[in-house]
């Protein structure tokens, strides 16, 4: 079995897209849309829900009104600025260490555990997939997506698939390294802009760090020739192959407000650049 | 005023917005608080007159005076301390994983024996600088850090009130993002006229309803995709601020770094129009407040 994940560094750089049509064209897998802040994947893949699970993560701290002495201990302590000076909580700010009720001196601050996001595993007309949805200001993205990575590795080794596909999140923190780690290859998504080009540096790099073989393909590669070629000088010297240029086509736009991926809307020449991708991937 | 640019999807024009609305005023201070990957920098070419790092406090144990008791353990919610006690007469030990620490400071104030003080880990740098008129502050976190939102909190600590600060942050939902838009009195959330782009719009709404900043949406790109995006702020009654539409200009002088006020000039009215469509609706907001 391997795994795949897609990633860029700079968002929006047309993972999604990609990795949508990685499953149509790929065979006997299992899909993963670890941009579990903002999932787009099911867009693409219409998901019929089987199984819904909470995900359980964290505790937020709760002050107690009638209990508080406002004598400000957990104020000072708190390095998450999460305790407002009328001493309530911000819940989106806390990051639950429970500092604030070791300290408290009235048994004011209790801790509550989180419902941080939910889970899903879904049919598609592609296969399994499997997603996930973050409770809106919520943390722990990292470890949402590490419990999805592991429900799909499993789903995967139990039905002997060949590919576990994953749709990363931009950035290079904690979602983008739970999204890389473990993977057989990383396929970044870049354009040709200097900022394509900064941060898929920086997410190499990432990659890099954590022993995690890279390809590169460039989308939109005909808006900035000169850039391109940049991009695929810099690839070269870095020992990372290059396994497509995608022209700037408006048919991906039109397909994705079909809701479909680009290889099955139409004969274009995105969709044939991703067919050829994918054969740089597979093996 | 602080005035925070995000957006639920990457890639919409965030930084495109953030940096030519700062170049279009005066008296401004961008802070660049997608420090994952800040690149504001790039386009603005500001001259670095400061660097610091950005750190988090991890614990250090005194093993002379720890008696391994295991309290440092049991109190850190992250995991992030492993107590193997003394036994058999052989000294125990304490492993910290400085990677799962998050700094709160728990073992350190809660130790009985006063044998863990916080070290200062570098998990990024912070630099300040300047473009002509302009203040400017970026973070970057290292590579291989998970940890954003440190970095983040260390970038707001340049805030200068007494100019209009405009924050460039990052792509998504969670906990950089609040960290960034957390504090501002107006946020723009930037999106394009997609399903993708409706789909975080939609998510990006909920997280400022509920920590309660108010907003408004500037959609890019505007005349290519749908018109869901114009429907959803209309029946949602959130006001668009601005339409950008899709030019290839624009799109080959922001893959060259350029800004785009500074390529076509025409721009500048349309983003300080952008500004004062902000202050309008935030005076609005204000004078609602008061009654």
């Amino acid at each position: 079995m391997k795994q795949i994940v897609v990633v860029s560094g700079k968002g929006g750089t047309g993972k999604t897209v990609v990795t949508g049509s990685l499953a149509f064209l790929a065979q006997n897998k299992i899909m993963v849309d670890c941009d579990v802040d903002a999932a787009d994947l099911h867009l693409l893949l219409h998901p019929n829900v089987k199984e819904r699970r909470e995900f359980r993560s964290g505790q937020t701290a709760v002050i107690e009104k009638k209990l508080c002495e406002k004598c400000g201990k957990c104020l000072s302590a708190c390095k998450f600025e999460a305790i407002k000076p009328d001493f309530s909580i911000e819940p989106f700010s806390c990051e639950g260490c429970g500092l604030c009720a070791q300290l408290c001196p009235y048994g004011a601050i209790r801790m509550n555990e989180n419902v941080a996001g939910e889970w899903f595993i879904s049919d598609t007309q592609y296969g399994p997939f499997v997603h996930a949805k973050l409770g809106i200001a919520e943390e722990n993205s990292g470890k949402l997506v590490a419990k999805i990575r592991q429900v799909a590795k499993e789903l995967a080794e139990k039905d002997s698939l060949d590919y576990v596909i994953i749709d990363g999140p931009p950035g290079i923190g904690c979602p983008v390294i739970a999204s890389l780690s473990g993977v057989d290859c990383a396929l970044i998504v870049t354009e040709p802009t200097l900022s394509g080009l900064h941060d898929a540096e920086r997410v190499m790099e990432v990659a890099k760090h954590f022993n995690i073989p890279v390809k590169l393909v460039v989308n939109k590669y005909d808006l900035n020739l000169v850039m391109t070629e940049k991009i695929e000088a810099f690839c070269q010297a870095k020992g990372v192959l290059v396994v497509g240029r995608i022209a700037f086509d408006k048919v991906v736009v039109q397909a994705l407000v079909a809701g479909k991926t680009i290889v099955e809307y139409a004969d274009c020449l995105a969709g044939n650049e991703v067919r050829k991708i994918w054969e740089c991937l597979k093996d | 005023m602080i005035i925070s640019i995000a957006s639920g999807k990457g890639g919409t024009g965030k930084t495109t917005v953030a940096v030519n609305l700062a170049l279009s005023l005066q008296n401004v201070q961008i802070l660049d608080c997608d420090v994952e990957e800040p690149n504001a920098h790039i386009f603005l070419k500001p001259k670095i007159i400061g660097e610091k790092k950005a750190v988090i406090p991890v614990p250090e144990i005194d093993e002379a005076k720890c008696d391994y008791c295991g309290k440092c353990r049991e109190v850190c919610a992250y995991h992030a301390i492993a107590v193997v006690p003394a036994n058999d007469g052989k000294k125990g030990s304490v492993l910290i994983f400085p990677h799962l620490c998050h700094g709160c400071g728990a073992c350190s104030l809660l130790c009985p024996k006063g044998a863990i003080k916080e070290i200062d880990k570098e998990i990024g740098i912070i630099e300040t600088g300047e473009k002509e008129n302009m203040m400017f502050v970026h973070g970057r976190l290292n590579v291989g850090e998970a940890m954003s939102p440190p970095v983040i909190r260390q970038v707001k600590k340049h805030i200068n009130l007494s100019k209009t600060v405009i924050i460039d942050a990052p792509p998504g939902t969670s906990c950089p993002v609040i960290t960034a838009v957390k504090g501002s009195d107006f946020c723009v959330l930037v999106t394009e006229p997609t399903p993708f782009g409706l789909n975080d719009l939609i998510l990006a709404v909920e997280v400022l309803r509920k920590i309660e900043i108010p907003f408004g949406v500037v959609i890019n790109r505007a005349d290519i995709g749908d018109g869901n995006v114009e429907d959803y702020c209309e029946k949602e009654n959130i006001p668009i601020l601005m339409k950008i539409p899709f030019s290839k200009e624009i799109a080959v002088s922001y893959s060259e770094g350029i800004p785009v006020v500074e390529r076509d000039i025409s721009y500048q009215d349309k983003f300080i129009n952008l500004y004062l469509n902000i202050c309008g609706i935030k005076n609005e907001a204000d004078s609602c407040r008061k009654r």
